[in-house]
């Protein structure tokens, strides 16, 4: 009874969901996944082989499935957000292990038909958690701190294991987005302060004992790439030059020295940006952060409409993990972060990190079609 | 719902903090970008184009080296290189194995090419072998699908075209060592030879012209994906000699590695048409690289075969030397060609004896008949009566114990000694025995063969003050010479042209044996006989040692200076037999050879006049088929 406004909108029809999907941030999804074909197809010197069609199939197969995210009922999600969590840090921590007998990185798991990065999917997984964790909790639970240990586990947890992986940049992702989670929810602000502080302490400790010799390596490169020309900080180099001298229109389509000569390292994942605005210049990069800022807008102004605080902290989350990847990834770039493999949203090449993104905007799809539907702090989806 | 309402706008206020602080760090990346793009973006662009783009260097062909009729001595040759890519070569020990069926690899040329593959790219051409043959490079043409990776490349590699006959003239190209290097960055490039002897080295900066380059975008591994500008170089001016390629072969052939030396030249322009110096070496043999064996026997060959001897041998003159004794006494007054002395077969000064060269004497002889027997005790008293002084300064006007600037490397001065000189080179007072042993060429007297030579053209020519060449400046500033005199006076001239005419066609001429008998074309000159080792008063009792009973070393060196022909000269020549025997045995022969080729030579071939001197007036016909 007390939710009667929310029955009547779990009772929408399939039509009615559709219609209710933000059509304009779809569009917009699909302008920026355009930006990256064309810079996929120009990575490989004009060819649609061997990225830029493989990566249209995914594109087209992730906005289908984002569509049938997206009409799942949200209470449904609130309800399994626990089950879809244990199931990734199941994946998680089956990787460990498959990757301890192998006796070498390992990050990917096979699932039968394809392979996935449990890493990557713990990124939208570990925000569902959050946001029912949170979702159940009352502003005075907030603030006890006991409150807090078990969300700390949910991100410590597989934080730890990815960063075992190793990989750095999907573990400073999942913590970092966990962070503007806790903090949206309302902790405290002097909390964040305080852990701040401990965490410069034990940075010590981290950087001796958890960080392997590559990526102490890359934090080095990235603090001075140019003694390091032919190693570590070739890339940085390499790509900084290829921006520098794209200049302000670029030197045209298909026409970057940079990327087709092989200068540039990685040029269809990581640094496909760097091809963007060596290509089209600042204009080009403008752009395309313009695409970014556009969704990131809606995704912003989805969640703060939703009724529900599941639906705002699950919008709020899926919003902060896409913003961490365009910083992360541009910054790194351009070298005002070190080199930490964190790919550019809708536009690298990567099939995990597409069905990632696509699952979480899934996500916040159905948080813009539940926007109405206000959900009980004790209601966690059970009564569906 | 009052509650739920509060946690609402405290999520509010958190999502427009975090929304802030989005738009705070877009804006970072935003900034940034326009930093890279804008503001340093030319730095950039200077870094991408130095990253993309690779100045090749092209290496000029060498200039040819040509005789006086343009005909090639030196050239470049077309040198076929089997080169083996590993990226093509798929199993790269597999592609060797069935290389080295059809050209021989040893285990250290396996080895350097299994090591250059590692450490080069893979697309590097790796050199297999050089100097492939005509018949190698057929086998392995037929052969090239079972043999992937491997092409044929070609360069050019400097080719002397006969090789030893004219090796001293040339010297040699040979890679480039590290301190040569000069910032030409020509000479850093692989493979790339530079002259290190002879006109080679001389005349380097012309023969060697000036690179071109050639603009390429490389990618990151180096790789060459296209030329984008291509400036082609000047390839290296052609140096024409004097020399005259058939006499220099026929030369080279005569002395057949005989330890000895032969300058031909002209009287008039100073031409020279032929200089040999014998044994000689294969200037080829330092464009391939030679190996340790070669190269010890080149330097422990006690004949010295890398040595031009013909610049770079000093020698006792012996009698040669006595043309300018004679004019040195004419000049004082101290003697006339009529006067006579008498020759018993030595002559003593103190307690010291002089001997001439024959035992019992020549009798009383004038001057012609001096020059034409070769008495040495005649010349002891020529000598005494001129005084060193006077001599020395009739040896220089002639053309020694001076450099004559030939232009090629290593020329060396002889020695024309005064009485300060010796002051100041030993500190010891002149004596006299030396002036007289100085009157027979031998003591502190020395000279080169080219020397020698241009004593022969000076006497010939009528006094003038010719100097050897061997390089046509081809601007022709020099096609008219003026040649000065040396201030002799025609009739002592003469005096000394008719004593080497004798000695040649005269009775009692010491080279009597060795005449030209065609009819115009007859060889004046004067034969030397130097001793190498010193006569001792017993052995001059007991017999002087003949030279065939003596160890090489020890033997004479045996010379001879000529011109011909006898009326109106055209071209001396000067023949340097070490340790060859008498002058009259071991080198007026090669003289009467050379001499009749040259004349011959002119004859069948019309000489083009390269240069001509104002000195033909006085050989009346010089320029007769000179034009």
């Amino acid at each position: 009874m007390l939710h009667n406004n929310s029955f009547v909108q779990s009772q929408m029809s399939l039509g009615q969901k559709l219609l209710h999907m933000h059509w304009f941030f779809i569009l917009l999804l699909c302008a920026t996944a355009t930006v990256g074909f064309a810079m996929l197809y120009s990575a490989a010197g004009g060819d649609l082989d061997p990225w830029a069609s493989r990566q249209m199939a995914r594109f087209a197969l992730g906005l289908l499935g984002m569509a049938v995210v997206a009409v799942i009922d949200i209470r449904l999600w609130l309800r399994f957000s626990y089950g879809v969590y244990f199931v990734v840090l199941a994946l998680l921590i089956a990787v460990e292990i498959s990757g301890f007998v192998g006796m070498g990185a390992q990050r990917w798991i096979n699932l039968g038909v394809f392979n996935v990065q449990p890493s990557e999917l713990m990124k939208v997984a570990v925000v569902l958690a959050l946001a029912r964790y949170f979702h159940g909790g009352s502003i005075e639970e907030i603030e006890r701190p006991t409150f807090l240990i078990p969300p700390l586990l949910m991100v410590g947890v597989p934080a730890f294991l990815i960063l075992r992986q190793p990989d750095l940049g999907t573990t400073i992702m999942v913590v970092a987005a966990s962070i503007g989670i806790f903090f949206a929810a309302g902790v405290r602000i002097w909390k964040f302060v305080l852990v701040g502080v401990l965490g410069l302490v034990s940075a010590p400790i981290a950087w001796f004992y958890l960080l392997r010799d590559y990526q102490r390596a890359r934090i080095m490169t990235f603090i001075n790439p140019e003694q390091d020309t032919l190693g570590s900080g070739y890339h940085i180099i390499q790509s900084k030059i290829a921006l520098g001298s794209g200049g302000v229109f670029g030197k045209g389509y298909l026409m970057g020295t940079q990327g087709h000569l092989n200068f540039l390292p990685e040029k269809q994942t990581d640094f496909i940006f760097t091809m963007l605005a060596e290509e089209f210049g600042l204009v080009g990069g403008l752009g395309l952060l313009a695409l970014y800022i556009l969704l990131l807008f809606y995704g912003f102004s989805i969640s703060l409409s939703s009724r529900s605080h599941f639906g705002r902290l699950l919008g709020m989350g899926i919003t902060i993990t896409f913003f961490l990847y365009i910083f992360i990834n541009i910054a790194m770039v351009m070298g005002l972060i070190p080199v930490v493999g964190v790919p550019l949203p809708l536009v690298s090449y990567g099939g995990t990190a597409m069905l990632t993104i696509l699952f979480g905007f899934g996500l916040l799809m159905c948080v813009h079609i539940n926007r109405d539907l206000t959900i009980g702090r004790r209601d966690s989806g059970d009564d569906f | 719902m009052h509650r739920d309402s509060e946690r609402h706008k405290l999520f509010s206020r958190r999502a427009a903090m975090l929304g802030g602080g989005k738009a705070l760090l877009l804006s970072t990346l935003a900034a940034r970008m326009y930093y890279l793009q804008v503001v340093e973006s030319d730095r950039y662009k200077t870094l991408a184009d130095e990253n993309r783009i690779n100045l090749r260097l092209l290496a000029p062909p060498r200039g040819r080296i040509v005789d006086r009729f343009g005909r090639a001595m030196a050239d470049n040759q077309q040198n076929y290189r089997a080169v083996v890519i590993p990226e093509q070569a798929g199993d790269l020990s597999i592609t060797l194995d069935l290389l080295s069926k059809i050209i021989p690899m040893g285990d250290k040329d396996w080895r350097r090419i299994l090591r250059e593959a590692k450490r080069k790219r893979a697309f590097v051409p790796i050199t297999v072998r050089e100097n492939l043959s005509w018949g190698d490079v057929a086998r392995i043409e037929v052969n090239t699908p079972d043999l992937p990776g491997v092409l044929i490349d070609v360069g050019q590699s400097r080719n002397y075209i006969y090789g030893s006959e004219a090796a001293h003239i040339m010297g040699y190209v040979a890679a480039v060592s590290e301190k040569e290097i000069s910032g030409d960055p020509l000479l850093e490039l692989p493979g790339f030879r530079i002259g290190k002897a002879g006109i080679e080295k001389v005349y380097d900066m012309q023969l060697r012209g000036a690179g071109g380059s050639s603009q390429v975008e490389v990618n990151a591994l180096g790789r060459v994906i296209r030329e984008l500008a291509r400036q082609e170089g000047q390839p290296g001016n052609e140096v024409r000699l004097t020399i005259n390629l058939d006499l220099q072969r026929f030369v080279a052939k005569l002395l057949n590695d005989e330890s000895a030396s032969v300058v031909v030249m002209d009287v008039h322009s100073g031409d020279v048409l032929a200089m040999v110096s014998s044994p000689s070496f294969d200037p080829n043999m330092f464009n391939k690289g030679l190996n340790q064996a070669q190269w010890d026997t080149l330097i422990n060959n006690e004949k010295s075969p890398l040595t031009n001897k013909a610049i770079s041998g000093q020698y006792s003159p012996g009698s040669t030397f006595k043309m300018a004794v004679a004019m040195a006494a004419l000049e004082k007054g101290s003697i006339t060609p009529e006067t006579k002395i008498h020759c018993s077969g030595s002559t003593k000064l103190g307690n010291a004896e002089f001997h001439c060269w024959k035992r019992g004497g020549h009798g009383a002889v004038n001057m012609e008949e001096a020059i034409e027997q070769s008495c040495d005790v005649y010349f002891y008293e020529t000598a005494r009566r001129a005084g060193i002084d006077r001599i020395s300064a009739m040896g220089e006007r002639l053309g020694m114990g001076k450099s004559l600037e030939l232009g090629l490397p290593s020329e060396k001065y002889g020695l024309m000694p005064t009485r300060k000189w010796k002051m100041g080179a030993l500190n010891e007072p002149w004596q006299m025995g030396e002036t007289m042993i100085a009157g027979i060429g031998q003591g502190y007297v020395l000279t080169t063969p080219l020397q020698l030579a241009v004593m022969t053209a000076r006497i010939a020519n009528g006094g003038f003050k010719v100097f050897p060449r061997i390089v046509v400046d081809e601007d022709g500033s020099d096609s008219e010479i003026e040649l000065e005199s040396i201030g002799i006076a025609p009739e002592y001239l003469q005096i000394v042209k008719n004593g080497m005419n004798r000695v040649v066609n005269g009775e009692k001429g010491t080279a009597r044996k060795a005449r030209i008998p065609n009819a115009g074309m007859e060889m004046a000159g004067k034969t030397g006989t130097v001793q190498v080792r010193r006569i001792t008063k017993s052995e001059r009792e007991t017999g002087v040692l003949k030279n065939n009973e003596l160890p090489w070393k020890e033997r004479d060196h045996a010379l001879f200076v000529g011109f011909g022909p006898v009326e109106n000269p055209r071209f001396a020549v000067s023949v340097v037999v070490e340790h060859g025997g008498s002058g009259s045995a071991a080198a007026a022969p090669l003289a009467r050879d050379i001499l009749l080729e040259v004349q011959k030579l002119a004859l069948s071939t019309p000489v083009p006049a390269l240069r001509e001197a104002n000195s033909k007036d006085i050989g009346k016909d010089g320029g007769e088929d000179v034009a």
